[in-house]
């Protein structure tokens, strides 16, 4: 158990990162419920290798934490996810039924299909970039890719975002 | 630089993670090539839309409140621990815990206003929002706050160090009339908020991020400043190393 000064420290330092740890969990797991789940095991876990963290980037300490956490409950709960979606060609969207397509004419539905539909890896790199607003450093720091490829990363997860996304108009544009 | 270099090269340029001399490239190569224009455009249109749909998740009320009770070593774990210790010794303990209380308190209270100057941020990237005074320079920005607030905030340009001076406003936070400096960071914009605030804790220093906003706030003298931005937490370390050495 840690010390109250410890625990202070842990307060000042690693929670104001709750945010964070929630946002990206929702990604990574692409439902709300189960993000919050995990970030609270993930939370415990910090705090128990508090210890551990020798200064630095707090916040990129506990998101890595929390992506694997997060790897781990993908791994368990939903262990087809994982192996699918590295497989392009058998990946295929939905058919969305007319009344979920009006739903999506809304952007920020089709944002968030369209980012959903990513790789979990791409889905990841391209959360911490453009909502967390992490540098490459640190993007290479919580996920563990190299920081030379960090680019080339964002770069075919943007584009591929950008291909779900025009999809996802054709598809409204189509049904009207 | 060739169009296959740049459609790599124009993902850095974005997310300025380019140094200078690979910037001053990549736009010497869009100037001339209508195609990478587009894809540019196409990117930062794509970013606007991320930005502006909110969606951003924050943690709920709920799990916060679980989280407090659940962290082992807190008030009532700890109290039952020391229950046996002679009565001098929880005495020293509670006013440790005030100490810590009021620290804590300090920085909740930190975070309510970063909240605050995070919208105000977003609200500043609206369209005509940014600057009540356009100017580079600090000898027109400055004055230009004399008499439309009860005190003078420190206004410098650090252009040389990439931090361009891009002007100011009046906006509000924690129930009073602020000064907004805005500065450019590559394509990013930096807000800087500042107002007189009695000292409570000296030197203390605060950061955190909200909906994708960095923010990063201190106390020097009698008074509080805060900077907020979507660049990253290095880029406001090093800004506010310019302001207060």
């Amino acid at each position: 158990m840690l010390q109250p000064d410890e625990r202070l420290r842990f307060e000042q330092l690693v929670l104001p990162h709750l945010d964070a740890a929630v946002n990206l969990g929702r990604w990574l797991l692409r439902n709300r419920a189960d993000a919050e789940d995990v970030v609270q095991d993930a939370m415990l876990r910090a705090y128990r290798f508090f210890g551990s963290f020798r200064g630095g980037d707090a916040r990129a300490w506990l998101l890595q934490i929390l992506r694997n956490s997060c790897y781990s409950w993908l791994e368990k709960n939903r262990p087809l996810e994982r192996m699918t979606e590295f497989d392009e060609q058998t990946h295929q969207r939905p058919t969305p039924d007319p009344e979920s397509l009006a739903v999506e004419s809304d952007e920020r539905e089709q944002l968030t299909r369209a980012l959903e539909a990513l790789p979990a890896r791409s889905r990841e790199v391209l959360v911490l970039r453009e909502l967390e607003g992490c540098s490459y450093k640190e993007i290479a720091e919580i996920t563990g890719i190299p920081m030379g490829t960090v680019m080339s990363t964002l770069s075919r997860a943007r584009e591929r975002l950008q291909r779900e996304l025009m999809g996802a108009a054709k598809e409204v544009s189509r049904e009207l | 630089m060739s169009c296959e270099l740049s459609r790599t090269t124009v993902h850095g340029y974005i997310d300025g993670e380019l140094d200078a001399v690979r910037a001053a490239e990549f736009e010497q190569h869009v100037e001339s090539c209508a195609e990478c224009r587009v894809s540019l455009e196409q990117l930062e249109s794509l970013h606007r839309r991320l930005q502006r749909n909110q969606l951003y998740e924050t943690a709920s009320t709920r799990l916060r409140q679980q989280l407090r009770s659940n962290l082992p070593g807190g008030q009532d774990a700890s109290a039952r621990r020391w229950y046996v210790m002679p009565v001098f010794a929880a005495a020293i303990i509670t006013a440790v815990f005030w100490l810590a209380l009021s620290l804590v308190q300090t920085h909740t209270h930190s975070a309510q206003i970063a909240a605050e100057l995070v919208d105000a941020h977003i609200r500043s990237l609206e369209p005509g929002h940014l600057t009540d005074v356009e100017s580079t320079d600090q000898h027109t920005v400055k004055p230009w706050f004399d008499g439309k607030l009860d005190f003078i905030p420190p206004v410098a340009d650090h252009s040389e160090q990439g931090f361009p001076l891009l002007g100011g406003r009046l906006d509000a936070a924690d129930g009073r009339a602020v000064a907004a400096l805005v500065y450019g960071r590559r394509k990013h914009l930096i807000n800087l908020f500042a107002w007189p605030e009695k000292a409570a804790s000296t030197g203390f220093s605060s950061s955190g991020s909200s909906r994708g906003y960095q923010w990063l706030m201190w106390h020097t003298g009698d008074m509080r400043f805060c900077l907020v931005s979507d660049t990253s937490a290095s880029d406001l370390e090093q800004l506010r190393e310019l302001i207060h050495p």
